[in-house]
């Protein structure tokens, strides 16, 4: 992860949601509030994950999902 | 179905638009007449009579001390909105009221509640205190956009555009290329971006107004609380720069530019924006570069968006498009959106 990137966080609340952009890659990784971590390629995807906390959101830290970018809006 | 997010707060005027005259404006698709009353208050009502609806902003209805005038048939009504004259008759009909919208006015804004007036909390209007402090020096302006509101969220959630729309005022080739943070406190409404460049061009926009030249730090941090306002918290400095553990921050300059997002009709938006700086206060010169620079930028992005809103109309609904890792805080903006259209929807009404 982007050390940098890793430990700026910039608000307070404790029901946060981050990304962070992977630097040198073009991967994004988003950090629920409940410390869940996943890397995603399409920021629609990953929204759909952090937004279905709790679901699907036990997996090991780190867990790669590779997808295909593709078109869409965000429901 | 509208896009308009209600039973939120928008920024309806500049303090300084409203003196002692009649002034008018459309808010979320409501005509609305302003003016400040001899006790220096701002005051808000539906510019329509409620006789025959003629805009009590349009001549020759007038301001006759704190009361206004219908210039269709006489109809007079007070700064609260009362009816206290009827032509041809001495009873006032108990519907002859102009329902008075909330208002605060603070930060050098005028804020309004559009929606049920029984769910305006003032203290959910964001603040922005550099807007009117003594510390900043300001600059401000707004253009009319013809096109909806969501369009100018999406252009400016998203900065990496600077690099081509604004290539010559604001963009370098860094801001597209470098990583951004993204933060979301959906309990606090807010969506926070963090761009930070540690060595970057110094583009004209910031050359020329601090005067520092080649590579600098530029970080750029967006706050944006939906629906209305919209924060970029620009820092320019020195490469190698770095605020003091106690937040001081003396090798830096500080520019604040702050949008308020305000919808005027489905497709159509007012872009209020203000630059406000922490360095060469009071110099008139700085001022105008920025004012007229500022605006250039601005006006860059009305007349790309005023097209996008002309293909959009144009096509179906729910048409295709593309989002990729730099529309992550544009994305989190609209969910934000989303959720405020939703919630209106399902929020009882209150008797």
């Amino acid at each position: 992860m982007n050390e940098v990137l890793a430990g700026r966080r910039m608000l307070p609340g404790d029901r946060v949601y981050r990304i962070l952009w992977v630097l040198g890659t073009d991967r994004l990784r988003a950090v629920c509030h409940c410390s869940a971590e996943r890397e995603f390629d399409d920021p629609v995807e990953l929204w759909g994950w952090l937004l279905a906390h709790p679901a699907g959101h036990d997996t090991p830290a780190v867990a790669p999902v590779p997808s295909p970018v593709r078109a869409g809006v965000l429901a | 179905m509208s896009s308009i997010p209600r039973d939120q707060w928008y920024v309806a005027a500049y303090s300084s638009e409203i003196g002692h005259e009649l002034f008018s404006r459309t808010i979320c698709g409501e005509p609305i007449l302003f003016w400040r009353t001899r006790s220096g208050r701002v005051t808000a009502v539906p510019d329509r009579c409620v006789h025959r609806r003629f805009p009590l902003s349009q001549a020759p209805s007038r301001l006759v001390d704190d009361q206004v005038v219908c210039g269709y048939h006489g109809f007079t009504y007070g700064a609260d909105g009362t009816c206290v004259f009827v032509p041809g008759q001495g009873r006032i009909p108990r519907t002859a009221r102009l329902l008075p919208y909330p208002l605060v006015e603070q930060d050098s804004l005028v804020w309004i509640f559009i929606g049920d007036r029984a769910r305006a909390d003032a203290s959910r209007i964001p603040r922005a205190p550099y807007l009117d402090s003594l510390d900043y020096t300001t600059v401000a302006g707004m253009e009319p956009l013809a096109a909806r509101f969501s369009l100018l969220v999406d252009n400016l959630l998203d900065l990496s555009h600077e690099t081509y729309l604004h290539g010559g005022y604001i963009g370098t080739p860094e801001v597209a290329a470098t990583a951004i943070m993204t933060e979301v406190d959906e309990e606090a409404g807010i969506v926070y971006v963090s761009r930070h460049m540690d060595d970057a061009e110094c583009p004209p926009f910031y050359a020329k107004s601090t005067g520092l030249q080649g590579r600098i730090a530029r970080w750029q941090d967006i706050e944006y609380t939906p629906p209305c306002l919209y924060k970029l918290h620009s820092r320019i400095a020195p490469v190698g720069s770095a605020p003091n553990p106690d937040g001081t921050d003396p090798d830096a300059f500080h520019v604040e530019v702050v949008y308020a997002i305000t919808p005027e009709t489905e497709h159509s938006t007012h872009d209020f924006w203000v630059v406000a700086r922490d360095f060469a206060l009071g110099d008139q010169e700085v001022s105008e570069f920025l004012a007229e620079n500022n605006r250039a930028v601005v006006l860059q992005d009305v007349e790309a968006l005023n097209v996008l809103e002309q293909v959009i109309s144009a096509e179906p609904e729910g048409y295709q498009e593309l989002s990729v890792n730099i529309d992550t805080g544009g994305l989190a903006a609209r969910r934000m959106l989303q959720r405020q259209l939703h919630s209106e929807q399902i929020a009882p009404a209150t008797p």
